[in-house]
């Protein structure tokens, strides 16, 4: 088990490394055509923490991540920022900047000492700006901009007689920048091409950093782009070799399979407590990490089948989940701590194996007081395999659907078995329910059952023409579904450039590569990293160039 | 104009608009309103005319909601019992429609968005929703240009967006609104004393280094960032506003008191329509006191999102699994279990609207110089019907709408009741929305 503790230091000591990039380096203004993705909230908090140390908080409220074609990366392209939203970012980044600041934490985040502290000191701030705002920014500071920064700081603390108030001001004004809340791209003339164009090394630097550690890039990534080694196969080759061996690779997987399986609404889960008392608080937050230590472990530490995702009885399991599965689980801590992630593997035979059978797979997918085979099953399509289950039409009748006290429709297959009598409503529900159905042993919560309303469940289905009994079953016919693999690949594509890969040899044999290697998760990762699509220019870039 | 010391009210406050770090004190005078009571009498700006709306999710049903007479003299249809008490001060617009051509219903969606936006089209097509219309006649001075809340916990099932932005986040803990709203930010604008903070002169100033990086960047960018950008910084524009007003000595609003703080949520996400309700009191609380404290003069409050799932206690079903299952009680002609859900949502609607109207402005209340729009997602919900929108509006937005009326608009647009609603609130325009949906006139049975 690989549960490691957020790296603090790796660009923390960035920060002590007094990089402050050559302005040297060409940022003509006619060569800049950025198409910019918002900042997320894991981004956000991952980027302060490198910078500043876990040490320092970020309390508050993000603006709402927009879910667009079955991910946040990709709504990420489109979201900017509303006036509520622009305010709670002021109220974030003045939360971080009183804290960088404060006495508890001036003396390792300040590089130097001002003159006075109730006075400016121009220097000082000019240091400690050089080395964060290029760390924000992911670049380094055009003309003027370090000046600017200084006398914001510089005056705030005349007006408020304060040095370390001035430079919280400033630090302020990074956090709330464009600059920062944006990731752009920027293309220039490719030298070996002269009519085409290519990212700058900074832009290059910057998707492949938040591709792979979802994160902005460190200094040795920084450095690579400066010295113009990521335009080379053999230089981006080092830094993809480096970037995916680093234990921050981690930060990225668990980012991008939160993000392709939906866990932001975790936030608006509820179940009532009066049916499932044992679906706590606690119990919802295990469960989200339950299954991205599953997929760290199996993907990045067993180096594993991603389609063995699906199938693995392997997992982790504290207290509080062990309850809610109905398992026993010694108490090995040395200390009696319960929360304690013990490794966890279900038995041959045991209907719990892999993702779906976990309670962040159908818990998320529940309404509050029942399950929704329906809502699983479209969840399934729509979350795993990037298929789009159609929205139900207007003016349905609904008379036949479930009434749970109906004395002949006992279970929730007897209910939408007699749904699906209707024609217009069969279309949509035969590829939902079956797969829906046999998840139905999981109750609203999580929790194993056999009977509902007294009647045994059956959760036979078929799935491409192979019957299955169980989500043991229905498991292992999903792992073999193509659409698995490729909807994966896809997706974790469109978590590094906020769109869909363009259908192509390129692409295709990115795939095969993929296949090649057993689907070992990290070379899909390698392979989209070194290949010309993460990089490519679009059509708007090269359009707003020409212009 | 009152006098003091031989300095003249006017220029005191004047002076402390330019200045720095000063104290000064102002008496609270005994009558600051002027005789007709709609303006300070001291400095003859008018008491601000407010907006709200007010969302609850899956409609009436279908039921004989309908009254069937037109005009002053109806019948409160049983839905409406519980808005009895204030039947003069709203009026229920009934039969009109969102028109399709052709387009998806998406289901507890396409309904809302051609009320609040006038038009029908994908969740990407979201924006410009009315009240941030509105908010750009009269909220612009204010500390908060709106404030957004939702009661179920979810920040993104409110509906107000700017234009070319997304739906706004809206917040889910009246706590939090509490602080963000009367936290230590707050000033008093009756305060005898007003002292602009340094700290907020400091963050106003420093602004302007964020908002000078739009020339350069505006030239940098294609087509899709620039309206991106565009959005981002009418946002940072609203945050310099909202210093702005901090940094301005407010006029004196006697109606301004600051209120109980709410307690802790206990949790974030609600699944009761009761705990929902409660919610919707303690927001209702907080919002009261920021209208009449001069905090903002727009607020949105919806209790879910269209697709709600509020449930009775101690049942599994939630209201909008009753929607679609619950037969219709053939003696009652509507849904009974369904029904309960919106007697809940009305009460709350009249416990709002009652807030409202306790809080007296000179001659007036708060309500009836504002103006709230109450909206649902469908018609007839148990088939995601977009025809026969209820409507409710309360408040006569300072005498300019009249009300107690009932006005039914048989398959007129619904968006001839949010033209009219903009005209009354001040939006220069003439017309609204978009296709079949666009309207050129306003309802004049209503206007004053």
């Amino acid at each position: 088990m690989r549960v490691r503790m957020r790296k603090v230091a790796r660009r923390f000591l960035l920060a002590h490394a007094g990089l402050l990039l050559s302005a040297s380096v060409s940022f003509a203004a006619d060569a800049s055509h950025p198409t910019s993705l918002r900042l997320n909230p894991s981004q956000y908090h991952q980027i302060i923490a490198d910078t500043f140390g876990t040490s320092i908080t970020v309390n508050g409220r993000f603006e709402p991540e927009l879910r667009e074609e079955g991910m946040e990366a990709i709504g990420a392209a489109r979201a900017s920022f509303s006036p509520a939203g622009i305010e709670r970012y002021d109220d974030l980044a003045r939360g971080i900047a009183e804290q960088v600041v404060d006495e508890a934490h001036r003396g390792i985040l300040v590089q130097c000492k001002p003159q006075a502290a109730t006075s400016r000191d121009d220097a000082c701030a000019r240091t400690f700006i050089g080395r964060t705002a290029p760390q924000l920014y992911r670049r380094p500071l055009k003309n003027g901009e370090l000046e600017t920064l200084v006398k914001v700081a510089g005056d705030s603390a005349d007006t408020l007689h304060d040095f370390y108030a001035g430079l919280s001001t400033s630090l302020v004004n990074m956090l709330i920048s464009p600059d920062f809340l944006f990731k752009y791209r920027k293309v220039e003339a490719d030298p070996a091409h002269p009519s085409h164009l290519r990212l700058d090394g900074y832009s290059k630097a910057t998707a492949l950093s938040f591709f792979l550690w979802n994160s902005g890039p460190d200094e040795l990534l920084l450095k690579a782009a400066q010295d113009g080694e990521l335009h080379t196969k053999t230089g981006l080759q080092r830094q993809v070799d480096r970037m995916v061996s680093s234990p921050s690779l981690e930060v990225g997987v668990r980012a991008f399979f939160a993000d392709m399986l939906g866990f932001s609404d975790f936030e608006i889960v509820s179940k009532d407590p009066a049916f499932f008392p044992r679906f706590t608080n606690r119990v919802k937050d295990d469960a989200k990490e339950q299954t991205l230590l599953t997929i760290v472990d199996h993907l990045i530490a067993r180096q594993g089948d991603y389609r063995d995702l699906f199938t693995t009885p392997n997992t982790f399991m504290t207290r509080s989940l062990a309850t809610l599965y109905g398992v026993a689980l010694a108490d090995k801590s040395d200390n009696g701590q319960p929360m304690h992630w013990q490794p966890y593997a279900f038995k041959d035979g045991d209907p719990r194996a892999g993702l779906l059978s976990q309670i962040s797979f159908v818990a998320l997918h529940s309404p509050a007081g029942r399950t929704s085979p329906t809502g699983r099953g479209k969840a399934l399509r729509e979350f795993i395999l990037c298929q789009t289950v159609p929205a139900p039409p207007g003016n349905v009748d609904f008379k036949f659907v479930q009434d749970t006290s109906n004395p002949v429709y006992k279970t929730a297959r007897d209910r939408l078995t007699a749904h699906r009598s209707e024609a217009m409503c069969a279309g949509c529900h035969k590829i939902t329910d079956p797969i829906g159905l046999a998840l139905e042993k999981f109750d609203s919560a999580g929790a194993y059952r056999t009977k509902e309303n007294g009647v045994d469940i059956d959760t036979t289905g078929e799935l491409s023409g192979k019957q299955f009994d169980g989500p043991a079953g229905l498991a292992r016919v999903i792992r073999d579904e193509p659409a698995v693999t490729s909807c994966v690949a896809r997706r974790a594509f469109a978590f590094g450039t906020g769109h869909f890969p363009p259908k192509g040899d390129e692409w295709s044999g990115i795939e095969r590569k993929f296949a090649d290697s057993k689907y070992k998760f990290p070379e899909l990762l390698r392979q989209i990293a070194m290949s010309d699509l993460l990089f490519d220019v679009s059509q708007e870039e090269a359009t707003a160039k020409a212009q | 104009m009152s006098k003091l010391n031989g300095t003249s009210r006017r220029q005191v406050l004047r002076g402390t608009l330019a200045g720095a770090a000063v104290s000064v004190g102002l008496p609270i005078l005994d009558c600051m309103l002027n005789s007709n009571g709609d303006a300070f009498a001291d400095t003859g700006a008018p008491i601000p005319v407010r907006f709200g709306t007010w969302f609850w999710g899956l409609g009436f049903g279908e039921g004989q909601w309908t009254p069937k007479e037109a005009g002053a003299n109806y019948t409160l249809p049983g839905v409406l019992e519980p808005l009895t008490p204030l039947k003069k001060k709203f009026n229920f617009f009934t039969g009109a429609e969102v028109f399709l051509e052709g387009k998806a219903n998406e289901t507890h969606f396409t309904g809302a968005q051609g009320l609040m936006t006038g038009r029908v089209g994908t969740a990407r097509e979201y924006s410009g929703s009315l009240d941030t219309l509105i908010s750009e006649v009269i909220g612009t001075r204010t500390r908060f240009r709106s404030i957004e809340v939702t009661c179920n916990g979810d920040p993104k099932s409110g509906w107000s967006a700017p234009k070319d932005s997304e739906r706004q986040l809206a917040e889910v803990s009246p706590l939090a609104l509490y602080t963000r709203v009367f936290g230590p930010e707050f000033k008093d604008p009756n305060a005898a004393e007003f002292t602009p903070d340094p700290a907020v002169m400091v963050r106003r100033s420093a602004l302007s280094a964020v908002t000078d990086r739009r020339t350069s960047l505006m030239t940098e960018v294609g087509a899709e960032d620039k309206a991106k950008l565009d959005a981002y910084f009418t946002s940072v524009r609203a945050l310099e506003q909202k210093l702005d007003a901090q940094l301005r000595k407010p006029d004196p609003l006697l109606a301004c008191s600051r209120p109980n703080e709410p307690k802790k949520d206990e949790k974030q996400a609600l699944t009761i329509v009761g705990d929902a309700m409660e919610r919707h009191d303690l927001f209702t609380g907080v919002l009261v006191h920021a209208l009449a404290c001069g905090q903002t003069n727009v607020i949105n409050l919806c209790i879910t999102d269209g697709m709600s799932g509020l449930r009775q206690e101690g049942e599994t079903d939630s209201h909008h699994t009753l929607t679609h299952e619950e037969s219709i009680d053939p003696a009652l002609g509507y849904q009974k279990r369904c029904a309960a859900f919106q007697n809940a949502y009305m009460n709350g609607l009249l416990r709002f609207a009652s807030a409202l109207d306790a809080v007296k402005e000179g001659d007036k209340t708060l309500l009836d110089r504002m103006l709230v729009f109450a909206f649902t997602d469908h018609g007839a919900p148990r088939l995601h019907s977009v025809r026969n929108m209820p409507i409710i509006t309360f408040g006569s937005a300072n005498g300019k709408m009249k009300t107690g009326l009932h006005v039914p608009r048989p398959s007129d647009a619904v968006t001839r009741v949010g033209l009219t609603v903009q005209q009354i609130m001040g939006v220069p325009t003439s017309s609204w929305g978009v296709g079949a949906n666009r309207v050129t006139s306003p309802i004049s049975e209503v206007i004053a």
